[in-house]
């Protein structure tokens, strides 16, 4: 599949405006005094900037932009809509959380909205990795790992500018480089076998039941329908990644897993904290830069069913 | 309203004969010219007279070979249209976050209501028969219609009223009608032919039915040891026949 910028750089930037948010409202949650209201706000903005650069950039992506209204109209059959859906009432936790820090209220309402605000920041990601996931063309989405896999890899975005917060006094828990080795082992590994699980996956489809010529004998083409390109052979028949998918892997692997492993590792023996806040800084480049490389592979190794019906024959059980 | 509607007895579709296309993309031309004047209309190209030119079509014909598994069987060359299937259970539809992408429910025909597309093109990955086409120059997506602007058209003679494919292809390989009434014409051709449906696996249930090529005869195509001229055996030939071999073999 055509790797889409605007749509690399929503899912990556919201997810992790949506991972901070899960956790600000996590934290407010189990101890709403445990944030001073200006830390509380400064962590709100940074998410919710996040989350709607994110989603302003996926406006970027439609043909017709002006109408993007109407996609909150069909929830009860597309996650599409769920998402905007979703994503747009995930504002008002957001918006009721800073009023209440603001004006320095109660505990009880401030859990309540917090409970809501991570609930929301949850579906939302959901919904998104829900779009992906239904796809039954798209063998490498329409499986298990895809809804886990966006939901850890945002919460890994988030606890990294979780990092950051702490280092700038807008976060006090001190476990965060702890949790960010965790998510980001655990990214890594799954992220290792979603891949040993795509590559074992048995086609969804062959050229042969494409065409149903499957009982004459093997299907192979001869000429296409058209000389130049099309939109389904630009959009569907991304193959420029696939050559040196196995070096992007790794250095994906390396730059969610191993580094901001190592980083906060490294921050946890030193008292210093020049250098907690220098790993912090690299930790959340290495993280994002990772998260890029991570969601461009997801995108441009996707093989959609519909070349099948372009395949060349020597190409036939390669694809889908 | 994307939610599909409830399972219609009229099921409007196409049955395409692979025994008898010949590939000569007339469906595809005369689908083009109707529709980019018709109701759903354009179909404009970007650069379409320059060097890489790029547009909608809603038919795709293709050219395949299939290899026999057995050797001494002659390949068989087969041209393979490819449209919109007009599916029952169709994800294009579900998928579509402003209904701008809906099936109809009195006839079962999918179509896309131009001034609600948002251009998403999520509707595209949904479907597996590359039925649709997404429009830079318009940014909406674009797909067959049936020609629903033909075939319910009462200013048009009845026998005109039919998807322009299909009133255009040389050698009727395509036929139209109501696949959901068993005593149609189409539906008997499918029984009678064994009409199957592409990628049933997908689970989309497509309207459109694939007619199969009829099995070559074996030995019509590949050389055979009779056919070389050295082995030609005059003993069993006409006395005339015979007589011209001696005479001519001297």
């Amino acid at each position: 599949m055509h790797p889409a910028l605007s749509v690399i750089f929503f899912t990556v930037i919201s997810g992790t405006g949506y991972g901070l948010l899960f956790l600000l409202g996590a934290v407010l949650a189990f101890e709403p005094r445990l944030l001073s209201g200006n830390a509380a706000i400064v962590w709100l903005v940074l998410g919710a900037t996040f989350a709607a650069a994110g989603l302003l950039s996926s406006l970027l992506h439609l043909g017709q932009p002006q109408r993007a209204w109407r996609a909150f109209s069909q929830w009860r059959s597309s996650w599409l809509s769920r998402e905007g859906v979703s994503a747009t009432l995930s504002f008002v936790p957001m918006l009721a959380l800073a009023w209440l820090e603001w004006r320095g209220v109660d505990a009880q309402p401030l859990r309540a909205w917090a409970v809501l605000l991570a609930t929301f920041a949850v579906l939302t990601v959901a919904c998104t990795a829900k779009i992906y996931a239904t796809l039954k063309t798209i063998p490498a989405w329409h499986n298990a790992y895809v809804l886990p896999g966006y939901l850890l890899l945002g919460l890994l975005g988030g606890a990294a500018w979780m990092w950051i917060l702490h280092i700038v006094d807008a976060s006090p828990v001190v476990a965060t480089p702890i949790l960010l080795a965790v998510l980001a082992v655990a990214s890594a590994v799954f992220k290792y076998f979603y891949w040993r699980h795509i590559d074992a996956m048995p086609p969804a489809a062959t050229a042969e039941s494409a065409t149903g010529l499957g009982r004459f004998g093997a299907v192979g083409g001869v000429e296409a329908p058209h000389t130049e390109e099309n939109y389904l052979t630009r959009e569907m028949g991304f193959v420029l990644a696939r050559k040196h998918a196995a070096r992007l892997r790794a250095i994906a692997l390396v730059l969610i897993g191993v580094l901001p492993t190592l980083l906060a590792l490294l921050a946890c023996m030193t008292q210093t904290r020049m250098l907690e806040a220098l790993c912090a800084t690299i930790a959340v480049i290495s993280v994002t830069l990772g998260l890029f490389v991570e969601r461009w592979l997801f995108f441009a190794e996707a093989r959609h069913v519909v070349m099948l019906y372009y395949a060349a024959k020597a190409d036939t059980t390669q694809h889908a | 309203m994307t939610m599909l509607p409830p399972p219609s007895t009229k099921k409007l579709g196409l049955v395409i004969d692979l025994d008898i296309c010949v590939g000569c993309h007339a469906c595809a031309v005369a689908c083009k010219e109707w529709n980019d004047g018709g109701q759903f209309g354009p179909l404009p190209d970007e650069n379409p007279y320059g060097r890489e030119p790029l547009g909608v079509w809603f038919n795709r014909v293709h050219t395949y070979e299939v290899e026999p598994e057995e050797n001494n069987k002659p390949a068989m060359t087969v041209h393979f249209p490819r449209s919109c299937l007009h599916c029952e259970t169709p994800d294009c539809v579900t998928v579509c976050p402003t209904g701008a992408s809906y099936k109809r429910a009195e006839d079962g025909i999918v179509l896309v209501d131009e001034d609600k597309c948002i251009g998403c093109k999520l509707c595209s990955w949904a479907c597996p028969y590359g039925a649709r086409e997404y429009s830079e120059v318009r940014g909406t997506m674009q797909k067959c219609t049936l020609c629903v602007d033909r075939i319910y058209n009462e200013t048009l003679d009845e026998y005109d009223r039919q998807p322009a494919c299909v009133m255009a292809c040389p050698t009727r390989a395509r036929h139209f009608g109501d696949l959901g009434d068993p005593q149609s014409k189409v539906s008997k051709l499918v029984a009678e032919r064994g009409g199957y449906d592409l990628m049933p696996e997908m689970g989309y249930k497509p309207v459109n039915k694939y007619l199969p090529p009829r099995p070559r005869r074996d030995g019509c195509a590949a050389p055979t040891a009779t056919m070389q001229e050295e082995n030609v055996d005059f003993s069993t030939a006409s006395p005339l026949l015979r007589w011209i071999d001696k005479v001519l073999s001297r």
